[in-house]
């Protein structure tokens, strides 16, 4: 076995868990608002994808433009799927609104096929392709946008949750969602906000994958899962546990595949899944839950 | 008359909590709620703060009707409430608890000076929150988080405050502190309040009038004075049992 070479399962596996850590912050977010897991979290990551091509080749934007125009329409459509699909049913039981969630994936998923077909899609990556040689590996310049940009969205939202009101509203809301109306909070409102910051980050997740990985109007049922994956393992936490749960799960994927075989990448990731739900249902870091009164 | 209910009728689910409540606070009084556990003391307050909003029947404040409001407008009209078993957000600091209190004072864009102006006064009036105003909430112990909860209440600058149970669960000591900044409140900033207790006798020295509630009708009412002297309430609230009112 090289030393090189798990070096460079590690490296790419790192970006491909960054992307992971970004869905699953998202799933976080809305799980903690609502207490539901939202399915449709993975057809964010998609529309981001495919909401960049429509900007790129359809309007003929450059790639700077399309990028951002991108994320403002997949947040307009999650804020649309909170209004239109979540919001008038909020005295459902959270089974209720799940299933919800995964009826609005199928949807989303089907309204893209038919506007985008069923192809394959390439984005151009953002500065080129040549390959940047560490210690014996190599990476693309692809793999250091996505490991930045994750970077600096997890810093983004920490400052949000824990130094600005409205981010210690949505942990208030997230602890105890009676006693953060009784303070004036508007649950309704942190509910939509939710899904429109988890939207943004899905989407931002789909578009700095795709140019590694192409992207299609499918992409988000596994994308999706790989990031629930990534949260479960973080016990639901929408901060740094649920990031260090992507990384782990990317890098563990990639090595799997690497040196067993590629066959098992997907198993290597819902084997992890099983096992944490069966050994850690609190997640990697959680501790059980303990009470003072 | 700051606040009035007239035949209020609450449900849950099909459970009828509340048959026909009336009951009134004058500004500046301070009412308690006296009854046994489940009477509907606790389904009272949560309907005057829009949690089980009222099936049927006229909430009035300031003589306007607020009993279609959600939550967030009753605060935001200067009604708060502190819930039962405290809840404060146990993950977050006791500034952060605070500062969440002053949530709508920071939606409307009120000057960060006159919130903090505001926590500190807080402190002033529990000294030991602010030896623990770093430490996250559900670190601290029962009486603690009770200041904490009415500190939180009290940063959204209340016209009428709703206390259910502060008592509970305390030791005497602290009861009587947390009493004596209920008095503090009312004789200093002219607050009105409601109190929900189970320590009847407690209450029933701190406050101006009070209802008797049973399985969720008011059964009786009047001066805190005249009850405290009722033989019924004596019987059932105070711990006395028949043969000491009826044998002295």
């Amino acid at each position: 076995m090289q030393f090189d070479q798990i070096l460079q399962y590690s490296l790419s596996g790192l970006s491909t868990g960054a992307i992971y850590a970004l869905i699953g912050v998202g799933f976080s977010i809305i799980f903690n608002a609502t207490g539901i897991i939202n399915f449709a979290q993975g057809e964010f990551v998609m529309l981001g994808g495919m909401f960049t091509l429509l900007f790129l080749e359809t309007l003929k934007l450059p790639l700077w433009a399309a990028i951002p125009c991108a994320i403002v329409a997949s947040t307009v459509a999650g804020l649309l799927f909170e209004r239109l699909a979540i919001r008038p049913l909020r005295q459902a039981t959270p089974i209720n609104l799940v299933i919800i969630t995964i009826g609005g994936s199928i949807l989303i998923r089907g309204l893209a096929m038919l506007s985008w077909g069923k192809d394959t899609h390439a984005i151009p990556p953002f500065s080129g392709d040549d390959p940047i040689a560490i210690a014996g590996a190599t990476i693309l310049p692809q793999h250091l946008w996505i490991l930045a940009i994750t970077v600096i969205i997890v810093i983004v939202n920490r400052i949000y949750f824990y130094h600005t009101i409205s981010g210690k509203a949505m942990r208030a809301c997230a602890y105890n969602r009676r006693a953060a109306g009784l303070v004036g909070i508007d649950v309704h409102r942190m509910v939509l906000f939710s899904f429109i910051i988890s939207s943004a980050m899905g989407s931002i997740a789909g578009i700095i994958v795709a140019p590694l990985t192409m992207t299609a109007y499918d992409v988000g049922i596994m994308l999706g899962l790989k990031g629930f994956c990534a949260a479960i393992i973080g016990g639901m936490s929408s901060g740094i546990a649920t990031v260090i749960g992507g990384l782990l799960l990317g890098v563990l994927e990639s090595l799997g595949a690497g040196l067993i075989s590629s066959g098992y990448k997907d198993a290597i990731a819902f084997i992890i899944l099983l096992l944490i739900l069966f050994i850690r249902p609190q997640g990697l870091f959680g501790k059980a839950e303990s009470e003072r009164v | 008359m700051l606040l009035r209910l007239k035949n209020i009728n609450t449900f849950y689910g099909k459970v009828h909590a509340l048959k026909n409540v009336s009951l009134h606070l004058a500004e500046g009084e301070i009412v308690t709620l006296i009854g046994a556990n489940g009477a509907g003391k606790t389904t009272i307050l949560n309907t005057i703060s829009g949690v089980t909003p009222a099936g049927s029947g006229d909430l009035l404040y300031h003589k306007e009707p607020v009993q279609a409001l959600a939550p967030d407008r009753i605060v935001k009209l200067g009604i708060s409430q502190v819930p039962e078993g405290r809840q404060v957000f146990k993950p977050l600091s006791v500034e952060d608890n605070l500062e969440l209190g002053a949530y709508l004072r920071y939606r409307n864009r009120e000057g960060k000076s006159s919130i903090h102006e505001d926590m500190e006064r807080i402190f002033t009036l529990f000294p030991r929150l602010e030896e623990r105003r770093k430490q996250l909430a559900g670190t601290m112990s029962g009486g603690e988080q009770q200041m904490l909860a009415i500190g939180r209440a009290l940063m959204a600058r209340p016209k009428l405050l709703l206390l259910d149970e502060p008592s509970m669960g305390l030791a005497p000591l602290v009861v009587q502190e947390i009493f004596c900044v209920l008095e503090q409140l009312r004789s200093e900033r002219g607050m009105t309040i409601l109190l929900v207790e189970q320590n009847a006798k407690a209450a029933l020295r701190l406050a101006d009038r009070g209802y008797v509630l049973e399985t969720g009708k008011v059964i009786l009412e009047g001066d805190a004075g005249e009850l405290i002297e009722n033989a019924e309430v004596k019987r059932a609230y105070l711990g006395k049992d028949k043969k000491e009112i009826w044998e002295r």
